[in-house]
């Protein structure tokens, strides 16, 4: 088996990573899960494939992940616990191993209720931490999790998702230890709007020592509007705007150009902290705007 | 049953007279029968009423999932519809008012989390901790019902356990649970 992770790689070296969010589309052409990731090609080391994220159907995280590899684009394949039981994820990780996929992150997955199939029955077998710990058991002991030896065992590098802005925070940093304990080697965080709370909240990341045994990846959302920063607050529990934001992109001329800037900015801000490994951007349908944020901040892949 | 408020002599007689005005008004000539028996789903206590049953065309029974399905096996001949959307083992929040607690998994772990069934309680039924939807208490699909984790969390740290709550909890047998078939229970002699 050939191919290692380049995330794990850079974290383990402990370089400075970038990662982008290509939302596969509602479609069975691969034209246009091509169209969105060639967007971002060459910007982010890594790009997460989102899987059916707020419970709509889209093409699969899966077969975007395999086409990403396709366009020289390394996958981190996400897999939420929503719609699969321990089966299933099971082989889909066998299968996305086989076809070069080496990176992975467990979500719980948002409530059906959210998306476009609000009848659907959820599965819900595993959880995020549970997921996290059978993905461990493949790579560490070659074995599935019922025990059975793996031909071939998977190599991954595991990831896990966190809010830096549930509260109480105590509870959430749990949670967080929680899926650290189960074996997750990096976490990428909800987008970050509020920098003071973002500082409290890696304040206790290094207390707790959790970005010494984990790579922490910050989520960046670039807000074209100040329409979509209500949106955000009002659809993503958890999600904080703080009026200054909010009063920049009403006041701007070119609301656009001032939503670049911020999220420039919070890149600055939050890679100056101790204990931040990279960041992670969320382009929603705002796809050039990966390019544009990276080529601000100077942070390219490096070659 | 009438514990629940859902299917006892008051709402009997409430569903005889709403069916016998409807039958008037679209003058459909139904004669509709209100009975009450002390527990469908025993069939001794169902053949009681086997007389009117036998004369019926159709038999809405307001008993629980259960009490219907007995009341079918007791009288295979008649259509028995169920007057009632049985829904969850809960307790009773105030009258008429029932929060869901239990959903029979056939394996408790109560204990490991403060006596409160995550399983039941969280809409994701997650085992080790709340999910990133959880702020102030409450679950991120409906404000009003309170986050199970975030109950559990708040029990924990009042008890100074909350270092209990880290260690990862693995993998759930469902064998004992509706994934493992139809389950009897057998009470011992």
């Amino acid at each position: 088996m050939e191919g290692t992770s380049i995330l794990k790689e850079k974290l383990s070296r402990g370089e400075f990573i970038v990662t982008a969010e290509i939302a596969p589309p509602k479609s069975a052409s691969a034209d246009d899960f091509i169209a969105r990731a060639e967007k971002m090609r060459g910007f982010a080391d890594a790009y997460n494939v989102t899987d059916n994220q707020t419970a709509m159907v889209r093409l699969s995280s899966l077969a975007g992940s395999v086409m990403c590899l396709r366009m020289g684009m390394e996958p981190i394949m996400q897999i939420v616990c929503r719609d699969r039981n321990r089966i299933a994820m099971q082989s889909d990780i066998l299968g996305a191993h086989a076809l070069g996929v080496r990176n992975v992150l467990c979500i719980s997955g948002d409530h059906q209720s959210f998306g476009n199939q609000p009848d659907a029955k959820n599965v819900f077998d595993v959880d995020s931490t549970q997921q996290i710990m059978i993905f461990r058991k493949m790579t560490d002991e070659g074995r599935l999790w019922g025990g059975d030896e793996i031909m071939n065992p998977p190599k991954l590098c595991i990831g896990a998702a966190t809010n830096p802005f549930g509260t109480p925070m105590g509870m959430h940093m749990l949670r967080t230890m929680n899926k650290l304990a189960a074996g997750a080697e990096f976490f990428q965080t909800q987008a970050v709007f509020d920098l003071d709370r973002f500082d409290e909240w890696m304040e206790g990341i290094r207390k707790q020592g959790i970005h010494k045994k984990a790579g922490i990846i910050v989520g960046i959302l670039p807000l074209r509007t100040v329409r979509a920063a209500r949106f955000m607050m009002n659809n993503v529990p958890g999600t904080c705007v703080p009026d200054t934001v909010l009063k920049r992109l009403t006041s701007a001329a070119d609301s656009s150009a001032e939503g670049l800037r911020i999220a420039a900015e919070t890149i600055e801000h939050v890679s100056s902290q101790e204990g931040v490994a990279g960041i992670h951007i969320m382009p929603i349908n705002w796809h050039a705007s990966v390019g544009q944020l990276v080529n601000m901040t100077g942070l390219g892949p490096s070659p | 049953m009438t514990v629940s408020l859902a299917g006892g002599k008051e709402e009997v007689r409430d569903l005889v007279s709403d069916l016998t005005a409807h039958s008037r008004r679209k003058g459909l000539g139904w004669r509709v029968k209100g009975l009450t028996l002390k527990r469908q789903c025993e069939r001794r206590f169902a053949e009681g009423i086997s007389a009117d049953v036998q004369n019926a065309d159709v038999v809405i029974s307001l008993g629980c999932g259960v009490g219907a399905q007995s009341m079918s096996e007791t009288f295979p001949e008649r259509r028995i519809i169920p007057g009632i959307n049985t829904s969850n083992m809960g307790a009773p929040e105030k009258k008429g008012v029932f929060k869901e607690k239990c959903m029979g998994c056939g394996r408790c772990t109560i204990d490991r989390t403060a006596g409160i069934c995550t399983l039941a309680r969280c809409a994701k039924g997650l085992q080790n901790g709340p999910c990133g939807g959880s702020v102030d208490g409450k679950c991120e699909l409906y404000p009003e019902i309170d986050c199970a984790w975030h109950q559990v969390y708040t029990i924990l740290e009042a008890k100074g356990e909350l270092s209990e709550a880290v260690e990862p909890v693995p993998p759930k047998d469902w064998s004992r649970s509706h994934s493992g078939g139809v389950r009897t229970v057998r009470s011992k002699e």
